[in-house]
């Protein structure tokens, strides 16, 4: 039950971190529990059929449908969150506006936000854990362990994971009105990184990028990517103990690009 | 107007990857094999030419789904039951690089020594 526990939990805090942000970032907008819900739903209900498909998905491409096909979400995903930082450093105005409102304890309408675009990168989040989730636990199962322990140690998983996950919530919600968008923006920027590195190192198992794949760096005696500080940082911001010089590249890459649509954007005034 | 931005944006880092992805040729690749069999790695240590990237092949004699995870080499691949599936192991220098099943890592435990 303890190695159930620790896997599910381990992977609801890797979905869950996403979460946080995301609703972090929507704080005061009306219906975004809405959305984001129907994130987490569509991306559950979606790792149902993803496992279920496991097999053929990963015999499809020549024996790499798999890492296809996590590096397209994967890449969705940073399309999303960066159009989310760009279309929030275009509202200007309207914006500071919505702050006072907030401040107030009004709640901002969510018609012209695009929140989809947040519940679909909660979705893909969840997506990729959850069908990590169902597979082990079906295996477990299956292999004639007892079904009760296995649901409770998934059971537990998922309550310590959303717990943790909401305590990180909190922090980031108790953060002052006018900086909250600012450090949402930044975190939405570090987690685009993340998942484009990640997206590339799908890729590179696949054999692309095979010009830039040495390791840059090994700093898992520091650090280990499996430590629970090392995990953290992994979902949060996209560390790596040790990434080759196309991950890197992706990662400065993507957070270059969020800075200068941001910058651009405040400077024609958009 | 941002959104035609973001568009466009979108579309030339996409096109961008896609050039400069350029696959490796997997034929001509040394290739190297270990099987799963009952939540263990046989053989559980694997020595590679260091410098040089190769292809390791996985084969989940399990009934069960297991995940190939290193973090040493940035890998993940989850293998069902039954079934082989491939991964690229980059360049390494000199050294051990651990790896191991994720569903079962009490006893699925291995080493990649490059040397």
């Amino acid at each position: 039950m303890l190695a159930t526990l620790l896997i599910v939990f381990r992977e609801v805090i890797e979905a869950g971190i996403v979460v946080g942000i995301v609703l972090a970032a929507t704080k005061g907008v009306k219906g975004r529990g809405f959305w984001v819900g129907a994130g987490v739903g569509v991306g559950v209900l979606g790792a149902g059929v993803v496992a279920l498909f496991a097999r053929e998905i990963a015999d499809l491409f020549e024996g790499w449908g798999q890492e296809y096909f996590n590096a397209t979400i994967l890449s969705a995903a940073v399309v999303m969150l960066t159009w989310h930082n760009i279309w929030m450093a275009s509202q200007g105005q309207a914006m500071a506006q919505e702050a006072r409102v907030r401040a107030l304890g009004g709640a901002v309408s969510a018609g012209h936000r695009p929140i989809t675009a947040l519940a679909i990168v909660v979705g893909v989040a969840v997506l990729r854990e959850g069908t990590e989730v169902v597979l082990f636990l079906y295996g477990i199962v299956s292999a004639g362990n007892s079904a009760l322990s296995v649901l409770a140690g998934g059971v537990l998983g998922i309550l310590a994971g959303g717990a943790l996950s909401a305590i990180m919530y909190l922090g980031l919600a108790a953060i002052p009105v006018g900086a909250l968008v600012a450090v949402t923006t930044g975190l939405i920027t570090l987690l685009a990184a993340g998942m484009a590195s990640q997206a590339v190192a799908y890729l590179q198992q696949a054999g692309h990028f095979p010009g830039m794949s040495t390791a840059l760096w090994d700093s898992s005696a520091l650090l280990p990517q499996n430590s629970i500080l090392g995990q953290l940082l992994y979902s949060l911001i996209g560390y790596s103990e040790s990434p080759t010089g196309a991950q890197l590249t992706a990662y400065l890459a993507i957070i270059l690009v969020n800075i200068a649509f941001i910058r651009l954007i405040r400077f024609l005034k958009l | 107007m941002t959104e035609r931005i973001s568009r466009l944006g979108a579309a030339c880092a996409i096109i961008a990857g896609l050039v400069l992805a350029g696959s490796a040729h997997a034929d001509g690749i040394k290739r190297f094999y270990t099987t799963i069999k009952d939540h263990k790695f046989d053989p559980a240590e694997i020595h590679v030419p260091a410098a040089t990237a190769v292809i390791l092949v996985i084969t989940n004699a399990d009934d069960t789904s297991e995940e190939f995870d290193s973090a040493a080499l940035r890998i993940e691949k989850v293998l069902q039951g039954g079934q082989k599936g491939s991964v690229w192991l980059r360049p390494l220098t000199a050294g051990t690089y651990p790896f191991m099943g994720e569903f079962h890592a009490d006893s699925a435990k291995g080493v990649i020594i490059a040397e």
